[in-house]
């Protein structure tokens, strides 16, 4: 991995004596933020001038921001300047074979037994045009046209859809919500759009997997879901695989809308670099989700299972504008080594009769930090409002952290809020009992850690959640003894 | 099958065993009775390989093997089952999905393929009706919430599942009713066979009244003091253990 960085290093450097302005050609931007790499990677991309616009209030919004300090952890010295905002997409390195990828992220892939080509996609070696999921991807773009389904890049979107696009762009997340949403809407790089048209049920789970065109889309991620009237859809965001990935931080932004009884599932399995031992390296996974049920009886659920990253930021959110809408909020997050991660949700209960629930695992092992974080509002137009909150810690080892810190604000009487939170520890004791039984420590600790989190794992789809308990196993393996 | 040579032990810088000597052949009762802190759990431990006990000297063989040289799963793998007097409770680990995990890690260890399901289900019908174990008890989480009677069942069940060649039976007795202790020990006596050794652990003659022992052992201050038959039990019973204490010469170093 550290070998294929230099390599993209180095180009980086190269193609930069070039310099952008000069050569429309080039592929990577230099280093920095301002108005000028802005109105280029909206030219590039070919843009109208409202979402030129749009980029360029995020600009502003973003300038006079500060980085927030509330957080339970210490803010990494970020240089924005020091950024390039620009890469052609696609081009990547390509390695000749896996002989040439990390033995250790190979290691892991036959852990979890992700198919060979699979692999070369996931590490950038050249793939056969004879790549299943090519063809897959196809068929599965032609039933979905059949339907109505919109299902492409944001950048295709901008082209094909500007009216849905410019409808609902920025309008659960707004360019000024917090820092990195600002920065995130004024050099954004592309991301994924999906539109459910109005009574269909979309018929298979869409995934950026399936979507080969729109892989390595890059570090300022966009995605839009429109669900309309009585339409479902089940999203499944990221892979189980380690992604070979050398952007440092990640600042993505994700819009959900679910109008009338709307529902919307939004599967996240993040498996993302966490850094060495020693904490040195790793993604900032620093993300802005939100999802808005705006419509009567519309629902949205977030399931997240947050493996990777050195730090995991982010609380995906519900606004339950509709009467009688729900909001839902699935996560486990495991830290280990010297990962962070605070994370959960906010819960806005705006129309009558919206119901909630929040069900947060978190499993600290190592010197690992884990906070969860979460606010639960009530309106005062929310009559009979119910939120239902479980927010559980588990710890291995003795030297991991686990906060909690949940916010309640309730400004209705016929609210019902419910919290309930527990702290276990992988007892020597229990590992003992299944040593005892022929059961290794290494598995003793994910039959444990795995009965803890299935309530969570039993909201992904089938597939995701094998993968996603398999992926636990391997993260916690020599966290114990 | 298992032979102890002069084992001495100690946990956290305390001598707890100090000079076990004992053999067990196949398809033998043992029992150990002993008063409280005479080392009784502590040999059980050892023999587990609880890792805050410390062999100071000593040797265990089990099937020709050094039995001290095996990581704790190693020893159960080889046939070594411990019943604990405190079963551990594991929320959110179904005791049928535990069960069968250990179950297909000792077959792996043999050399054997995974049970498929329903030769898995085929065997833990069978076993939970031979040990009188309740099939409810089958799904939900491993020993939480149950009562320390169904605690023990459990253990019996387990015992009977994974089919060891040596069972330890740790105090089992301890907290059972009169109803619970004749179910176990029907369970215990059911799974005695020719092939398989039992040590039973235990203060109280009671349990020995259902399962009858071969031999009955006295543990005392870290040592076997006496070694008889089951009427040892019955003596014991009658007398307490002081005048074994005494014939000993024993009683100063109490």
């Amino acid at each position: 991995m550290i070998n294929s960085n230099e390599i993209i290093d180095d180009i980086a450097n190269k193609e930069y004596e070039f310099g952008f302005s000069t050569d429309i050609e080039m592929d990577i931007a230099p280093p920095g933020l301002n108005e000028d790499i802005i109105r280029f990677i909206s030219a590039k991309k070919n843009e109208p001038e409202w979402l030129l616009e749009w980029r360029l209030k995020g600009f502003a919004a973003f300038k006079k921001m500060e980085f927030p300090k509330w957080q339970h952890f210490e803010m990494p010295k970020l240089d924005l300047q020091a950024l390039s905002y620009y890469a052609a997409p696609k081009k990547k390195i390509q390695l000749n074979s896996l002989d040439e990828v990390d033995p250790e992220l190979l290691a892991t892939f036959a852990k979890l037994g992700i198919p060979l080509n699979e692999q070369k996609a996931l590490t950038g070696v050249a793939v056969d045009a004879v790549f299943d999921s090519v063809s897959v991807a196809t068929t599965f773009k032609g039933k979905l046209k059949e339907m109505g389904v919109i299902f492409c890049s944001f950048g295709e979107a901008v082209q094909e859809h500007p009216d849905l696009v410019k409808k609902y762009l920025g309008s659960v997340v707004p360019h000024t919500d917090n820092i990195f949403a600002a920065l995130n809407a004024a050099v954004f790089s592309d991301g994924s759009f999906v539109y459910i048209p109005k009574g269909v049920r979309c018929p298979m789970e869409l995934s950026t997997y399936f979507r080969i065109n729109a892989q390595n889309t890059g570090q300022f991620e966009r995605t839009l879901i429109i669900a309309d009237d009585n339409s479902y859809v089940s999203y499944l965001e990221g892979c189980t695989a380690p992604m070979r990935d050398e952007n440092q931080l990640h600042a993505a932004v994700v819009e959900l809308i679910a109008l009338e009884q709307a529902e919307i599932k939004y599967s996240t399995v993040q498996n993302w670099y966490p850094g060495d031992k020693d904490g040195k390296g790793g993604i900032y996974n620093f993300v802005t989700k939100r999802g808005i049920c705006k419509g009567a009886a519309s629902k949205i659920s977030w399931t997240q299972v947050e493996t990777g990253s050195a730090i995991t930021w982010k609380y995906p959110s519900v606004i339950l504008q509709g009467d009688h809408s729900e909001g839902e909020f699935y996560s486990v997050a495991v830290v280990r080594n010297k990962q962070i991660a605070d994370t959960g949700t906010k819960i806005h209960h705006i129309g009558k009769g919206t119901k909630s629930r929040i069900i947060s695992k978190g499993i600290s092992a190592g010197r690992g930090d884990n906070s969860y974080r979460g606010l639960v509002s009530v309106g005062p137009r929310a009559d009979n409002a119910r939120n239902f909150t479980q927010c559980d810690s588990l710890l291995i080892g003795n030297q991991c952290g686990s906060h909690t810190f949940p916010y309640i604000e309730s400004r209705n009487k016929t609210a019902m809020i419910e919290h309930e939170a527990t702290t276990s520890k992988i007892g020597e004791d229990q590992i003992f009992y299944l040593n005892q039984r022929g059961i290794d420590s290494e598995k003793a600790v994910a039959l444990i850690v795995n009965g803890y989190v299935k309530e969570v794992l039993n909201q992904l789809p089938m597939e995701f959640a094998v993968e996603a308990q398999k992926l636990l196993s391997i993260t916690l393996e020599g966290s114990v003894g | 099958m298992l032979t102890i040579k002069n084992l001495h032990a100690e946990v956290e810088g305390k001598k707890i065993l100090k000079g076990i000597n004992l053999e067990i052949n196949k398809g033998e009762m043992h029992a150990i009775m002993g008063p409280n802190g005479s080392g009784k759990s502590s040999l059980a431990s050892v023999l587990a390989g609880r890792d805050n006990y410390t062999v100071t000297e000593g040797e265990v063989w089990f099937n020709g093997k050094n039995l001290l040289d095996m990581a704790p799963e190693e020893r159960a793998r080889e046939g070594v089952f411990l019943a604990f007097q405190y079963p551990v409770e594991i929320p959110g680990v179904s005791n049928l999905n535990f069960l069968k995990t250990a179950l297909n890690e000792i077959r792996a260890y043999k050399g054997l393929p995974a049970l498929e399901a329903r030769e898995f289900l085929k065997l833990t019908k069978e076993k939970q009706q031979l040990v009188d174990f309740h099939s409810n008890l089958m799904n939900r989480s491993l020993n939480e919430g149950f009562s320390g009677g169904e605690k023990k069942r459990n253990e019996i069940f387990q015992l009977a599942m994974l089919n060891p060649q040596l069972a330890i039976l740790d105090e089992t007795d301890s907290g059972l009713d009169i109803d619970a202790l004749r179910i176990v020990s029907n369970g215990v006596n059911k799974l005695r066979d020719a092939e398989k050794s039992f040590v039973v652990i235990t203060h109280y003659q009671r349990l020995l009244e259902y399962i009858i022992p071969d031999f009955v052992h006295v543990l005392y201050n870290g040592r076997i003091i006496k070694t008889g038959t089951k009427e040892l039990a019955l003596e014991l019973e009658e007398r307490g253990y002081d005048w074994l204490k005494e014939e000993l010469h024993l009683k100063e170093s109490v």
